[in-house]
């Protein structure tokens, strides 16, 4: 066979370390979850009771559990639109050849390497409710002054806003790559034909960036379902009442600060199978042309 | 006049992105703003907007106040260690799964290290934050570096990068008698240049970043990273000291964006790249 190596052991010497982390860390306790979620697991870890789909059945009929779930919902729509509109948008604007336009795509992508702790807690200083700016502003111009420490609507909104803000760089970095893999007389043969600059971007690049956007669409909903918990933790830890106390957050709720093993692993199934529908897609419709998770 | 038109229309487009680069810079430039206030300047009524003499003396106190040098010194060993040993991991998979006759059991190896996509942490969370305790690994930099060795993204990045690579240079190779990982180390690797530091990058800016994990699994003090520094600043007072707890945002955010900066040429080509079919 051509260019390879005739080897029979090395390859597998090669591929052991990745494999045992895999199956050590990832694989096995995966499979303990599912044991651990149908067992009450009692605080200190040393009894444990069978209750077969008891936990199951608690997710389904708590009312706790399922306003948690449509909060993620929510949450994740506002964000993934919110975030994927914009950056698309500012993405365009930067794929111009402009003098200088190096030094504005540095400062479009930066937050890239923003945590959303810190995210979050740069936002929770611009909406601080005596002293932040936005705060200000808001007063200034509208006469309200609300206190999202208090207000769970406004609390949700001040976090999609931090939470949409952190992935712009992120998306943005994406949506160029993929604006600039568009080959130019593509673009010119669409505008010889008469097309506005409008219909050109409707119907010519939005199309060809369709798998990128839908790359896109793939990681924004893993961060606003997962690594959001940050973000939370430090702006509004779950509240106020709950408003903002989205899956991955009342999963660390009950699996550790409650210590109800048991129920958490079950919630965690839940999450297996929300993350799992979400890469198939990936896999099925994205396929092999884009990566970095 | 032509040109004219086009002269304006590219100072719009110089208004639009200064607009853009605005959003995506104006809250940390405020945070900046704060950090060099004291306290009462902070609370000043409307804003000032002049930045105040406070900095040096806030990044002390920040410093001192939740050992944050002992919390980036982990971070910085935490991330430096996780990006080495998932990129040096990937590298050996894809090495293996790319440039050797087919063997048995190929395929099944593969799809377990894809299926890392779909068990990211907190699908298993309480299940290994269990074998930490099992291990004794809880409270160690054990526990928040070797459960992340292992990487699908980076394995599926140089698998696809090395099937671009004509196969007449390991064939060469082969032929002067280069074997395999001598082939590695001096042909390939070289070659893969852009990947290796964009994958670098990435995952150092994914390991300093991460939170919920090192919230779990370290207790002591001693032990916490960056990100729970952010946390704790906040929690250290019932009234929120602004002036200080950004400035130590500053100094927690600082190293992954100098790592981006200097590597976003390699990075912007590698993604680029990765998304040919």
């Amino acid at each position: 066979m051509e260019g390879r190596f005739p080897n029979r052991t090395l390859p597998y010497v090669l591929i052991f370390p990745s494999i045992a982390i895999v199956a050590i860390f990832l694989i096995l306790p995966s499979l303990q979850a599912l044991y651990l979620s149908f067992f009450e697991v009692s605080p200190f870890g040393n009894r444990r009771i069978f209750v077969g789909l008891g936990n199951f059945r608690e997710i389904l009929t708590s009312e706790a559990y399922r306003s948690s779930l449509r909060l993620s919902l929510v949450f994740a729509v506002a964000v993934v639109v919110l975030s994927m509109s914009v950056s698309l948008g500012m993405a365009v604007l930067a794929n111009k050849p402009l003098r200088g336009i190096g030094f504005y795509r540095t400062f479009l992508l930066w937050p890239y390497a923003l945590s959303p702790a810190v995210a979050g807690i740069v936002w929770a200083l611009l909406f601080e409710p005596s002293s932040g700016l936005m705060t200000y502003l808001l007063r200034l111009t509208t006469g309200l002054s609300p206190n999202w420490m208090m207000n769970a609507n406004y609390a949700l909104l001040v976090i999609i806003l931090a939470a949409a803000w952190k992935m712009l760089g992120f998306n943005i970095v994406f949506f160029l790559a993929g604006l600039q893999n568009i080959p130019d007389e593509m673009v010119e043969a669409a505008q010889m034909d008469g097309a506005s600059r409008r219909q050109t971007f409707w119907r010519v690049i939005f199309p060809i960036l369709s798998p990128m956007t839908f790359f896109l669409f793939i990681m924004n909903s893993l961060y606003a379902f997962f690594e959001v918990f940050g973000l939370i933790d430090v702006m509004t830890q779950g509240g106020p009442g709950g408003g903002t106390e989205v899956l991955i957050y009342k999963l660390y709720q009950d699996g550790f600060i409650s210590i109800r093993w048991g129920y958490a692993s079950a919630q965690s199934i839940v999450l297996f199978i929300l993350v799992s529908a979400l890469t198939l897609l990936q896999f099925r419709y994205a396929g092999r042309r884009v990566f970095y998770a | 006049m032509t040109h004219r038109v086009s002269r304006s229309r590219s100072l719009g487009q110089h208004a639009l992105l200064l607009g853009c680069v605005s959003i995506t810079c104006f809250p940390v430039l405020y945070a900046l703003l704060i950090s060099t206030f004291d306290f009462q300047q902070v609370f000043i009524y409307p804003p000032r907007l002049i930045p105040g003499m406070s900095l040096l003396e806030n990044v002390g106190l920040a410093w001192s106040k939740v050992n944050l040098g002992r919390l980036l010194t982990n971070s910085l060993a935490i991330s430096i260690s996780v990006a080495l040993g998932k990129t040096l991991l990937s590298i050996l998979a894809a090495f293996a799964f790319t440039y050797f006759r087919d063997f048995p059991g190929k395929n099944l190896l593969f799809v377990v290290i894809l299926i890392t996509h779909m068990l990211p942490l907190p699908v298993r969370i309480v299940s290994t934050f269990q074998l930490m305790d099992t291990l004794n690994w809880v409270n160690t930099y054990y526990a928040l570096t070797i459960p992340f060795f292992a990487s699908a993204t980076g394995t599926l990045l140089f698998r696809q990068f090395f099937l671009t690579v004509p196969a007449s240079l390991s064939d060469a190779a082969r032929i002067d008698g280069a074997g395999p990982m001598r082939f590695l180390t001096r042909i390939l690797l070289p070659l893969s240049y852009n990947n290796l530091v964009a994958l670098f990058m990435v995952e150092f800016v994914y390991m300093w970043n991460e939170y919920l994990w090192p919230l779990i699994v370290t207790t002591s003090n001693e032990m916490r990273v960056a990100q729970i520094g952010i946390k704790m600043l906040v929690a250290t007072d019932a009234q929120a000291e602004w002036n200080v707890i950004m400035a130590g945002v500053i100094l927690v955010m600082l190293p992954p964006l100098v790592i981006l900066l200097l590597t976003q040429n390699h990075f912007m080509r590698s993604v680029t790249f990765g998304q040919e079919k």
